[in-house]
């Protein structure tokens, strides 16, 4: 049983790390906050910054706001899509009795250990590179024209390379979760007849479901801050064709210095992310009373 | 009950399983191979490369030379470790008061810490970015070391946790009865117990700090720089140097590469805030 005096200690404890958090959230967020509703570019030595709404107003109607939320939707939504489906395939795959499982499963989850920087530099030239990249050797060696990856589709090559990068994240924590499923049911299920389509359908999706969950959302609070890819592959183009909203806030605020406008991207980008938030939150602190 | 599994079945899983599997890991293969070639060979056809050109480990020593990978690498292990055994100290401390001695709000706190995670990095990029400029501690590996603590401190708390929830609490009692201190306790009772727990949070966040792609590459610009950032100024035009791409990009991944295959299950775990083990 806890004494008070033990009670009293814990709470020496667990300040440092109390403090330290909430200094990080609520200092730099004020701070966002602020900026975020005063006039202030770093490239202007004019007179000190004053206070006015407007940088909200500029940044959600310039048109590359809106094409940026688009390509942050495409993105997220495209890779989660791949990824939950691969995932699933996968996992399905792995949890089959089979020879050499340890390798082929060390194969599978090693893109997740590579650096962003890393796949996404590969990607660009050893593989989608027109040219001299594989795919382009492919089509050229079937007689079609190599396609120009980065040139005619940029989000879509950006999709495919963060795909890969997060397919094995999803295909572990599936597997992990269809490893705990109960064998004498789905025993029970096949010898009553029910189809492998039917078994999936009623026995092991149910029982994904949480899984799949907790994998959108961690995915998406990981993906609204897709960054490194973007910058070694389009630097967010061509034109605005592959910015995100992490990436136009990135653009705003340490390329153009506009702090006041660059705090106002920051402050929607918060928003949006705490939305997906508050659902994994919900799911998380469930779990903890369980 | 296990059934028998026909070794047909069997190997047919593992034909399929084993093609899927390789052309996932094939970039990384790819690359491997590509580094122990010349630049020459590197351009050519890929069936060439594997069957009509020669080996060469000069790739290594040309990186070396020319952006020199050992100050890269460096910066990279201090920021990563550093970062790590920081967050060590101030949350072994946190996560075993929150298992052992847990008060009403002890999971709002946790939640909360949580939360923090949540926001996404461009929110605070400008604030943080001014602040670093100001105090000098942009392009620095301290300044580097803090701000990678502080954004894997929840991840570190919440594994730390779940690990240390997971011990009886009994045991600390009994020392305690035995007149051990909170200090004893700590040091001789719950720490060896705690080993294997704190050992996957290490491995997990150098993972997560080493690969971190987005402070990393905003708040270096020479001195500083990690890996992440070494790599991306591969960009242009240098990529179009194959064999030294692939070459900087194995000495970049492969500590990693290596200690990510040895802790998959913790990955699961930390990742996943204990919602999925």
């Amino acid at each position: 049983m806890a004494t008070k005096a033990s009670r009293a200690s814990a709470r020496l404890m667990i300040s440092p790390a109390v403090i330290l958090l909430f200094a990080w959230m609520i200092v730099p967020l004020a701070l966002t906050l602020y900026f975020s509703v005063l006039r202030y570019n770093l490239l202007n030595p004019g007179p000190t910054p004053c206070f006015g709404w407007e940088n909200y107003y500029w940044f959600l109607t310039d048109p590359s706001f809106m094409v940026a939320m688009l390509n942050t939707l495409l993105l997220v939504g495209g890779v989660l899509l791949i990824t939950v489906i691969g995932g699933i395939v996968m996992a399905l795959l792995l949890d089959r009795p089979m020879f050499g499982q340890g390798i082929i499963r060390i194969m599978v989850i090693a893109p997740f250990f590579v650096m962003p920087t890393v796949s996404a530099l590969v990607w660009k030239n050893m593989f989608m590179n027109p040219v001299n990249g594989i795919f382009g050797r492919i089509a050229t060696g079937l007689g079609f024209d190599p396609v120009d990856f980065f040139g005619t589709m940029p989000l879509a090559s950006i999709i495919i390379i963060v795909a890969w990068q997060w397919l094995p994240f999803a295909t572990l924590i599936l597997l992990t979760a269809l490893q705990s499923l109960d064998q004498e049911q789905l025993e029970a299920a096949e010898m009553d007849g029910a189809s492998w389509l039917s078994r999936f359908r009623y026995i092991m999706l149910p029982h994904l479901a949480r899984a799949i969950t907790v994998v959108i959302l961690i995915q998406t609070i990981f993906l609204l801050s897709v960054y490194a890819e973007i910058l070694v592959t389009t630097n967010g183009g061509p034109g605005t064709a592959s910015t995100t909203l992490t990436y136009l806030v990135r653009v705003s605020s340490l390329l153009q210095w506009d702090v006041g406008i660059g705090s106002a991207g920051g402050i929607i980008a918060v928003i949006l992310a705490n939305i997906v938030a508050i659902f994994l939150m919900r799911m998380i602190g469930k779990n903890l009373d369980a | 009950m296990a059934r028998a599994v026909s070794t047909r079945t069997k190997t047919l899983n593992t034909v399929i399983a084993g093609t899927l599997g390789f052309l996932i890991f094939f970039p990384i293969l790819w690359i491997i191979i590509l580094a122990f070639k010349t630049e020459e060979d590197a351009i050519r056809a890929p069936l060439e490369v594997l069957f009509q050109s020669g080996w060469t480990t000069d790739n290594f020593s040309t990186v070396q030379a020319r952006s020199d990978y050992f100050k890269h690498f460096s910066n990279s292990v201090i920021i990563s470790l550093g970062s790590t055994l920081l967050g060590l100290v101030i949350a072994i401390p946190a996560a075993w008061s929150m298992a052992f001695v847990p008060a009403k709000r002890t999971k709002d706190v946790l939640m909360w810490m949580l939360s923090t995670k949540m926001m996404p990095p461009v929110g605070v990029l400008v604030p943080i970015y001014l602040i670093f400029r100001d105090t000098g501690l942009l392009d620095s590996r301290f300044g580097l070391t803090i701000v990678l603590m502080l954004i894997n401190l929840p991840i570190i708390i919440w594994m730390l946790y779940t690990y240390f929830r997971e011990i009886p609490g009994e045991i600390l009692e009994a020392a305690r009865m035995d007149g051990a201190g909170l200090k004893e306790e700590i040091l001789y009772v719950l720490t060896p117990m705690a080993v294997p727990g704190i050992a996957s949070t290490v491995l997990l966040n150098i993972i997560l700090a080493w690969n971190e792609a987005f402070w990393t590459l905003n708040l270096t610009a020479a001195k500083a720089a990690p890996l992440t950032a070494f790599i991306a100024s591969y960009s242009s035009p240098e990529g179009l140097f194959y064999a030294k791409l692939s070459a900087a990009s194995i000495m970049a991944i492969a500590p990693i590469l290596i200690m990510g295959w040895f802790s998959q299950k913790q990955l699961v775990r930390g990742l996943t805030f204990g919602a999925v083990k």
